[in-house]
């Protein structure tokens, strides 16, 4: 009898872990991402809190595990209908895919830092965000970080709980890679004082105190609990930034050599017209609606479609791939007709 | 500085800004603070380049100083609002164009609340009816003044008869922008360039051949605030926010000020006078002051108009050093002669800031 096609649409670390995992279960998968690489944000990033795993260890290791997968780079759905028992899919490369389920692990998409006008990404000399850190750990050359910085400031939640950017949900991950990310500057850049600017830290995860206390009592990391207003540039460059210090009560005025901006995580854009491909419900926050939000978070509200990672919602990487699991586990149930 | 980042965010945020047929409303305070501006305005855009402005003299204040001030409620500001529409109805106008950012300000929040909340233009109809017996129709586009000289900033350059350029060194001039508050803080998308970047000044200094200088209180308030000058004990917050504001400017040695605000000028202007007796310190060269100037102003002498004409001499601080550098050809000695030559006598000179 032949294997049961799964087409996994997303080739980061959700779908690799979910192709991996329908393998193990007698499925054959099918990937179709939409970049040139497999990986997604984790193979452009550098190190996963809280281990400080380098992110392409991660990223090798899955690799390894989907070996034999048919996998389609630089393609994306261009149209799937649903049959009697299964999907009809054409792909943008021409190729048709009949597949019994659908997974779809299409995850997220940066906050576009430039839209948070007042902090001046894209206009003053010396404003990044996290992925450009993460690329320039990564090796990539980048004039805008200069060589002996004295001072590094980072922004929490830009784009992220924040009604005005229309982007309400909390990206969860931000707090700690800003706390990662302040770590590893002061290790690279031992003279420079390092700030993060924050509304509520949301450290929730397994070691995820213990890593902020070591920030402060070891790395001697500043934190201050108030939003910046705004960001100018003084007359040498440098990023002049004003906040509110809301413990201490009084405002604050920062002369930076680097300002690095916490992007939020939103929703894909062309999760949208997927979902709309199948009939499948976008949430109030543009990310796919789960049948439920506890018991069935994995599963759409139409049959044979299911979702992993950060389609969904803003998630973690261990989230991610818990999830990625449990939805192969869903799908091969589904297949079997288990309910 | 990313020049091409802020040309990014320019583009979004365009204005629609008619060529013509204006009904134009002036100023509460601006014709006392600054007499030649709005004169100028109505000089250059009917007479000099042949738009249709029209005015009438039943106009009356908006009411926005009152209703910023806190003295009135918004609906009373919303009834007077009305009346002037009801004026520009009656006089076959559909283009509004305001002197007073405050006015601008004011008329572009009443016309959104009324957008979200229907029932109260309703509301403001009925007792316009009642209070005197006029109808309105709401404004198809509305402008402050500043957009509209930015939108005609090319045919006065083309008419003009000075640069700002620096006469002996060809240099441009180094150019401060004061955009008022109630221009695109509250409403971004209704200002030319939006809140954080506004380019309705700067595209004028550039225009006309100056350089602008972003400076890190750019965005500062100019220190008027309303309650921040109008209450009198707080009026050290207000001196304190202007000298702020020309502590961040001074290392870029600016040439002038030019501002689209009643208010912004006047403060920029006096208080520098303040500072200086009160710090024995000026933030112009040898000892002078940094010229402000309303952008009519500035574009009357981009055009040649005398500068006595345009009452540059109603100024705390001196414009001398400005006029020089343009190359602009001017009377010391009819500085202080007003109308008909009429003597408007010398004021007593500061202690510290050089004045003429």
């Amino acid at each position: 009898m032949a294997k049961s096609i799964v087409l996994v649409i997303g080739g980061g670390i959700a779908g690799m872990e979910a192709a991996k995992q329908l393998l193990r279960l007698g499925i054959e998968p099918v990937i179709v991402e939409k970049s040139d690489h497999l990986g997604g944000h984790v193979a452009q990033w550098h190190k996963l809190f809280p281990d400080m795993m380098p992110a392409s260890d991660l990223v090798e290791k899955m690799a390894a595990g989907i070996d034999g997968v048919t996998v389609y780079l630089n393609t994306q759905v261009a149209n799937m209908n649903r049959l009697k028992d299964g999907f009809s899919v054409v792909l943008s490369n021409g190729v048709a895919v009949p597949c019994s389920a659908v997974l779809i692990a299409a995850g997220f998409r940066l906050f576009d830092a430039s839209k948070k006008e007042e902090y001046g990404y894209g206009i003053y000399d010396h404003v990044i965000t996290n992925s450009d850190l993460e690329s320039w750990f990564n090796g990539a050359q980048d004039s805008r970080i200069p060589d002996n910085p004295a001072n590094v400031a980072f922004v929490h939640c830009v784009g992220s709980r924040d009604l005005k950017a229309g982007n309400p949900q909390c990206s969860k991950v931000c707090c700690m890679t800003a706390i990662k990310q302040a770590i590893e500057m002061k290790e690279k850049f031992p003279g420079a004082e390092i700030w993060c600017f924050y509304m509520d830290l949301r450290l929730f995860g397994k070691k995820y105190e213990d890593f902020y206390i070591n920030a402060q009592q070891e790395y001697g990391v500043h934190f201050v609990r108030g939003r910046v207003s705004e960001v100018g540039e003084d007359i040498n460059g440098k990023v002049i930034l004003k906040a509110e210090d809301t413990l201490a009560g009084r405002q604050v005025k920062l002369r930076a050599d680097l300002l690095v901006l916490m992007s939020g995580m939103l929703c894909n854009e062309d999760t949208r017209p997927l979902a709309s491909m199948v009939r499948a419900d976008v949430d109030s926050d543009g990310f796919l609606r789960s049948r439920d939000n506890i018991y069935r978070i994995c599963e759409s509200n139409k049959p044979g479609i299911f979702f992993a990672g950060a389609c969904t919602g803003t998630k973690t990487v261990p989230e991610t791939l818990a999830e990625a699991r449990a939805a192969s586990l869903d799908i091969y149930n589904y297949l079997r007709g288990n309910d | 500085m990313i020049y091409q980042g802020k040309q990014k965010i320019w583009s979004d945020y365009q204005k629609e800004i008619p060529d013509d047929h204006w009904f134009y409303v002036r100023s509460c305070i601006r014709q006392s603070f600054f007499p030649a501006s709005e004169a100028h305005f109505v000089k250059i855009v009917r007479d000099l380049l042949g738009r249709d402005l029209y005015e009438t003299p039943h106009h009356t204040t908006c009411g926005g100083i009152a209703y910023h001030s806190d003295t009135i409620p918004q609906e009373t500001a919303m009834t007077i609002v009305a009346r002037q529409f009801a004026l520009m109805k009656e006089a076959g106008y559909k283009n509004l164009v305001t002197s007073c950012i405050t006015s601008f300000g004011n008329y572009t929040e009443i016309l959104e609340t009324w957008r979200e909340f229907p029932e109260l233009e309703t509301r403001i109809r009925e007792l316009l009816w009642k209070a005197c017996r006029r109808e309105f129709d709401k404004p198809e586009y509305v402008a402050h003044a500043s957009d509209l000289v930015y939108k005609l900033r090319g045919e006065i350059a083309e008419k003009a008869k000075y640069r700002l350029v620096n006469h002996a060194t060809g240099e441009p001039l180094r150019i401060v922008e004061h955009i008022g508050c109630h221009y695109s803080k509250m409403f971004p998308h209704k200002g030319v360039g939006g809140a954080e970047y506004p380019c309705v000044l700067s595209g004028m200094a550039e225009s006309w051949g100056g350089t602008v200088i972003d400076y890190p209180e750019r965005r500062h308030c100019c220190g008027f605030g309303f309650r921040q000058y109008l209450v009198k004990a707080n009026r050290g917050y207000s001196v304190s926010n202007t000298h702020k504001k020309f502590e961040s400017m001074e290392p870029y040695n600016p040439d002038v000020i030019i501002t689209n605000c009643p208010g912004c000028p006047y403060f920029l202007d006096r208080w520098q006078y303040v500072i200086s007796e009160q710090t024995g310190k000026t933030y112009g060269r040898d000892g002078f002051g940094i010229p402000v100037l309303t952008y009519e102003e500035l574009a009357g002498l981009v055009l040649g108009y005398d500068p006595w004409d345009l009452g540059l001499q109603i100024h705390q601080v001196a414009v001398e050093p400005l006029l020089d550098k343009m190359g602009i050809e001017y009377d010391p000695s009819a500085k202080y002669l007003g109308l008909n030559k009429e003597d408007i006598l010398k004021p007593g000179l500061p202690s510290v800031m050089k004045c003429f």
